[in-house]
């Protein structure tokens, strides 16, 4: 079984938003980069096909030079290729695109995406892929079983789980609770250094969207802090009712 | 401008998320002096849309679409717009709403705005916003195709009903479908028995590591149930086993965007802020004045949730007169 999975380079989850100059973009300086936290278990999905099934896992990035990163992780984790797409698009329809072309090339049997990636939130990449490459795709999967070609899978949906059957090849993107991934260990990190990273350079695809500005949430108010006695207590139940109506 | 709007259903019956879908529908219809279709899939309910002012339905019919496969939904939607002549077509950022517009922005060649919370039209020009980064940042982007497809933020384009409620003419529209287009197929759905979920809830108390352990949080159950809301969970209590995942708020969890969102016994780390910051009002009840919730809290209480939960229920009760 030959499984191809996406990785994407974020921004730690905890970093604090600072607008760039171009009002666009944020401001990179300090900002310490990760794997996207979905993109963990959809490679640790794809290293378990492997191991029940045989077969190899290919990385792919796309993504400037520092995203090399994420691959140098998903090889310290003994993936059996890793490959970077050069390109600084972050329209998801060129990213699909660019991702959906390799796939024509390496004709995976199942292709493994994160949910969504925790930068720009959007969703988009797997059921793109799976649309371009006219395959079925299960998104926001937390359970994955494949019997032959037969592929079956829960998901996650707003109130309850959906049981999915489809066959291969598959898109699947991951949600939490998919597996626990496994970390490099050490020796395996510093290994992971000297192994290679295949490089391309992106194709050429018109974006189909264009940032106007990125700003940040208008700044709250201060709310109204209370103590907890009685009154209070009492006071919060009257601003709920009178002042912020939700009540 | 023509917009064709996807009618979300579930048992015959149109979600809340099909009457937000219609209210944003007609706020940009409005701007850029177009017209609004609805469109569902199967048999489905849509009288209630005309509570919102909907006056055209498309409903799909055919068999293949019997059973539900996203990608076969995307094809009737992709050949309605074309029938319709949509130029933008509008549906819920939901798990399977998602899903169906990443796959229809490729049929239709479209650009997508997935998961938007304003739209605006400057000089001509739609420009939609999204948050980003776990809401730490807004993004405003154009599409620049001619045909658009846009995905709305669940609870934020707040449903309205109009004055005096119109008829939904509905007519039927019968896409081509081949078994090609029914690829993955959901053969089963289980729901989580009796339970608001909490992406769908309107109000939801949340409770955290604050509540000490399992045991005690029907402290956070009984708030939830008077106020009619759904219960929600800090990331600290789903991993120790407390709450389900389900229930999980924040980066890693669900994204809400509630009227109300209270956080009992929850420090407010930026994960969880990721998933409840765009809620309408929040209060929050903790014991640590510097606890960071309260920067993006409405209102406080700083205070034991052991004693200031209980409290709490007794004085709502009585206030909606429970
Ligand atoms: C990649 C990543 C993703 C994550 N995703 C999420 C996510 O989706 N959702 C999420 O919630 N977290 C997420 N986290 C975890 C997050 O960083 C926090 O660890 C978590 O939110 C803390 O949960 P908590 O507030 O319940 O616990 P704590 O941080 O331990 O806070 C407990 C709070 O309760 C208060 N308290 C204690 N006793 C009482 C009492 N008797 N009365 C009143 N107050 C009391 C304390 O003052 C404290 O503020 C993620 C972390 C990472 C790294
Ligand atoms: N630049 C990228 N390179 C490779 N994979 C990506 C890239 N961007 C997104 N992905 C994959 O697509 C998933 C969903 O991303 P998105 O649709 O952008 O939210 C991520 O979790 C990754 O698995």
């Amino acid at each position: 079984m030959n499984i191809l999975v996406g990785l994407s380079h974020v921004p730690d989850t905890t970093t604090k938003i600072v607008i760039g100059a171009d009002g666009k973009s944020i401001d990179n300086k300090g900002v310490k980069y990760i794997m996207n936290p979905y993109d963990e278990f959809a490679l640790e999905e794809a290293l378990r096909l492997r191991e029940k099934h045989g077969g190899t896992v290919t990385a792919v990035t796309v993504g400037g030079d520092t995203a090399k990163e994420v691959l140098r992780t998903a090889l310290a984790l003994q993936v059996d290729k890793a490959i970077l797409i050069k390109g600084n698009s972050t329209d998801s329809f060129v990213v699909a695109q660019n991702l959906a072309a390799l796939a024509k090339e390496l004709r995976p049997d199942v292709l493994l995406f994160g949910r969504q990636s925790i930068d720009f939130d959007s969703f988009q990449i797997a059921p793109m892929v799976a649309e371009l490459l006219d395959m079925p795709s299960v998104t926001i999967t937390s359970k994955l079983e494949i019997n032959g070609s037969t592929v079956t899978a829960e998901r996650d949906i707003e109130g309850g789980k959906e049981t999915l059957v489809t066959s291969l090849p598959v898109v699947i993107s991951a949600q939490k609770g998919l597996n626990e991934p496994r970390y490099p260990k050490l020796p395996d990190i510093m290994k992971a250094k000297s192994k290679p990273i295949e490089e391309r350079s992106a194709l050429e695809v018109q974006a189909r969207t264009e940032v106007v500005a990125l700003e940040l949430p208008p700044a709250k108010a201060k709310g109204k802090i209370l103590g907890d006695s009685d009154n209070d207590i009492a006071e919060l139940v009257r601003l709920l009712h009178e002042e912020a109506k939700v009540i | 401008m023509n917009i064709l709007v996807y009618l979300e259903a579930i048992d015959g019956k149109l979600k809340k998320t099909a009457f937000e879908a219609i209210t944003a529908a007609h706020a940009l219809a409005q701007q850029l002096s177009g017209s609004v279709v609805g469109i569902a899939i199967g048999s489905v309910d849509t009288s209630p849309a005309g509570l919102y002012g909907l006056t055209s339905c498309l409903s799909a019919q055919h068999p293949l679409l019997d059973k539900k496969s996203t990608s076969a939904y995307a094809e009737t939607l992709a050949q309605a717009a074309q029938a319709e002549q949509a130029h933008i077509v509008l549906l819920p950022a939901s798990a399977t709403g998602k899903e169906i517009a990443a796959r229809l922005a490729i049929k239709l060649q479209a650009g997508l705005a997935a998961d938007t919370i304003a739209h605006e039209v400057v000089d001509g020009k739609l420009i939609v916003t999204r948050p980003v980064y776990a809401g730490k940042a807004r993004l405003k982007i154009t599409i620049t195709t001619a045909q658009k497809v846009i995905t709305i933020r669940p609870n934020v384009f707040t449903a309205k009903k109009v004055d005096s409620p119109v008829e939904c003419t509905i007519r039927t529209f019968s896409p081509s479908l081949t078994e090609a287009h029914v690829k993955a197929v959901v053969t089963s759905v289980s729901r989580n028995t009796g339970k608001l979920d909490v992406a769908e809830a309107d109000i939801i108390v949340s409770g955290g590591r604050g509540l000490k352990g399992p045991e005690n949080f029907y402290l956070v159950e009984n708030l939830a149930s008077t106020l009619g809301g759904a219960v929600g969970a800090s990331r600290a209590v789903v991993d120790a086993g407390w709450r389900p995942h389900s229930e999980q708020v924040g980066q890693t969890g669900k994204t809400v965007s509630p009227s109300l969102y209270v956080a009992a016994g929850i420090s407010g780390a930026i994960q969880h802020l990721a998933g409840m910051s765009s809620s309408k009002v929040i209060v929050a009840i903790n014991k640590d004045k510097d606890a960071p919730i309260f920067q993006i809290a409405d209102y406080g209480i700083v205070g034991d949730v052991f004693d200031v939960l209980p409290k709490l229920n007794e004085h709502i009760k009585r206030a909606v007169g429970k």
